[in-house]
């Protein structure tokens, strides 16, 4: 074999490794190494300022699943996140259910409902901060004038929530109506039409043929939206200028107490390292949960091989 | 060779378009007018917050306590208040170039890697493929960003903190591009042209570059988009990593809503500033944004 043969075949069996090899490498350096590490860093005093003092077990853990505002967070992030996925999702299905129709001007209905996307999460926040606004806001100046009492916005827990709740839907929602106009046009005709045949009207149609073919595209969304969600932190942050989630934390999220812990009031990365830690399992717990309940409710699907057409 | 791949890429979407086109027209009427009164309602509440901050950034701080919704026409000081937002010391001016250079370089990177791990995964055989492409699929649902400190030290390690590096380099490629490309590519790219550039003597990388990398473009394009969108919106990484005193725009107007949250007109200035560039990007090149997240749903 002469040298440039050889060196043809080292590149043929090397080339596809190599070519794989940046993701690989970025993923292990940037992704994985510091998520395994993090554990490791929660089992240590470790300060933002001089580093790592030592082995200290669980006390980390210990001192943060002692703390109320710890439980606070996760109660806020939870309530936050059932306030923004749930409406979404219900709200992304009846807009794509529309642009699915035979529209005129359909790029254009498209684009209109996905122009919050490219604004960014401070930017919206800083917008819907303004829009409710406790004094001189715009829902309260609005409900004022129509003689109803202003709401709390920034003090009452749960309508804080609301209102971050409303930034993430502002953003999301017709991103997530795209994803489910696609799913829908991936339906195949005929089963929708044996329905109408069969005598059902269109609303019927709706809820016992489309919802249960997008089965699928729900399940990716409310996975990625679990993911993301429950991680939230610029809406909040930027929800008022002092950043620390409320005089009394009212929503303070578990990212938000992560950076507080880790960078604000403490500088203390080991029990930083414990939330995310903490975070981490209930991310996991909550999408296995998530995705062994949208299973069995997809295994009493009548139609499993229609499923996998539509996907 | 790339115009011929263009060409056969444009033919196979006008198929696509046709096949759509028949099916709506076969007996599927227009929808009535309430389906578009709804749909404009939608529209109006994406696009109205934003107008609003239009109308905030041409007013005055006073205009605005004194009626939160002072005008709806725009008053005459935007161009004043845009000049106030630039010259606050928050650095805004550096904030928009770092956020330029932070997004295109991410969005190059992203698709160059992407697109060389995509091809191999599409078009090349070697062992262990199908189990490394799961691997890549399954990390998609790891929440990396809870590694986040870990990596900080890393950064701070290597004294990166405040450079705009340790925002770039965890973003150079990601698990979801390798997935877009893979697919794309896996159907765009035939193998009788990797193999007649391999017969007329192409080594794989110049295979790469005068094959693979032409026919990606279009999703290339797409993914380049949504990269750059990603990192020109991102805030919890560059607010940790760079602080204030390398900002991008998001941490920027962070910044500014710290030191001047009593100056509405001014923050929202700033909030215009940030949020425009997306807006002219959008308006240029929104419908290839649409068709990427639809695209995208039905493959993945």
């Amino acid at each position: 074999m002469t040298w440039s043969q050889r060196l043809s075949r080292w590149d043929v069996r090397s080339a596809p490794y190599l070519y794989i090899a940046p993701f690989f490498l970025l993923f292990a350096l940037v992704g994985l190494f510091p998520l395994l590490y993090t554990g490791w860093v929660a089992l240590n005093k470790w300060s933002l300022v001089t580093g790592d003092q030592g082995f200290i077990g669980l006390a980390n853990f210990q001192y943060v699943l002692q703390q109320p505002r710890f439980w606070d967070a996760v109660t806020n992030t939870f309530s936050i996140f059932l306030l923004s996925s749930v409406p979404q999702i219900i709200a992304a299905i009846f807009i794509a259910a529309m642009l699915d129709a035979n529209l005129r001007a359909k790029t254009f209905w498209r684009m209109g409902v996905l122009v919050p996307y490219v604004v960014a999460p401070v930017a919206v926040s800083l917008i819907f901060g303004q829009l409710f606004a406790d004094e001189s806001g715009v829902v309260n100046t609005i409900l004022t004038s129509i003689g109803l009492d202003p709401i709390g916005w920034h003090s009452d827990r749960l309508w804080a929530h609301v209102a971050i709740a409303t930034m993430v839907n502002f953003r999301w929602t017709g991103y997530n109506a795209l994803i489910f106009l696609a799913a829908m046009q991936a339906i195949p005709r005929d089963i929708i039409e044996a329905a109408v045949v069969d005598g059902a009207d269109r609303w019927r149609t709706f809820i016992n043929v489309t919802i249960p073919q997008l089965r699928p595209t729900i399940i990716f969304v409310v996975i990625t939206s679990t993911i993301g969600g429950l991680q939230i932190f610029d809406e909040p942050r930027m929800f008022d200028n002092f950043g620390l989630g409320g005089a009394d934390r009212e929503w303070m999220t578990v990212t938000m107490y992560l950076y507080e812990l880790g960078w604000n009031t403490q500088r203390n990365l080991g029990r930083a390292a414990a939330v995310a830690w903490l975070l981490f399992v209930i991310i996991v717990v909550i999408t296995l949960l998530n995705y062994a309940i949208t299973r069995r409710i997809a295994s009493s699907d009548a139609h499993p091989k229609r499923k996998a057409v539509a996907r | 060779m790339a115009d011929q791949l263009a060409g056969k890429g444009a033919a196979r979407a006008a198929r696509r378009k046709n096949e759509k086109g028949n099916r709506m027209e076969n007996g599927v009427r227009r929808p009535g007018w309430g389906t578009y009164l709804i749909l404009g309602s939608v529209v109006l509440i994406s696009v109205v917050p934003l107008y609003y901050t239009f109308l905030l950034s041409s007013s005055t701080a006073g205009d605005i306590a004194r009626n939160p919704i002072p005008s709806l026409v725009p008053q005459s000081h935007f161009i004043e208040n845009i000049g106030r937002v630039l010259s606050a010391g928050i650095g805004f001016w550096p904030a928009l170039l770092n956020s330029i250079l932070v997004a295109v370089i991410t969005a190059v990177s992203v698709v160059f890697f992407s697109t060389l791990a995509g091809f191999s995964f599409a078009k090349l055989r070697f062992r262990g493929r199908n189990g490394l492409l799961a691997f890549v699929i399954g990390t998609m649902a790891v929440p990396t960003q809870l590694g986040i400190i870990p990596l900080f030290i890393l950064m701070s390690k290597l004294g990166w903190t405040g450079k705009l590096v340790a925002v770039i380099v965890p973003a150079m490629v990601t698990a979801f591009g390798v997935f877009w490309m893979t697919q794309y590519l896996s159907e765009a790219l035939p193998y009788e042209l990797i193999e007649a550039a391999r017969v007329d003597g192409c080594s794989m990388i110049r295979t790469f570059w005068h094959v693979a990398l032409p026919a990606a473009r279009p999703a290339a394009a797409m993914l380049a988009l949504f990269t750059f969108v990603g990192s020109w919106t991102n805030f919890f990484w560059p607010f940790i990593v760079l602080g204030s005193s390398n900002p991008t725009l998001p941490v920027a107007l962070q910044l500014l809503q710290a030191s001047y949250f009593k100056d509405l007109s001014l923050i929202m200035a700033g909030v215009v500033l940030a949020t425009l560039p997306l807006l002219v990007l959008f308006a240029l090149a929104g419908r290839h944004l649409v068709a990427g997240i639809m695209q995208g749903a039905v493959k993945g």
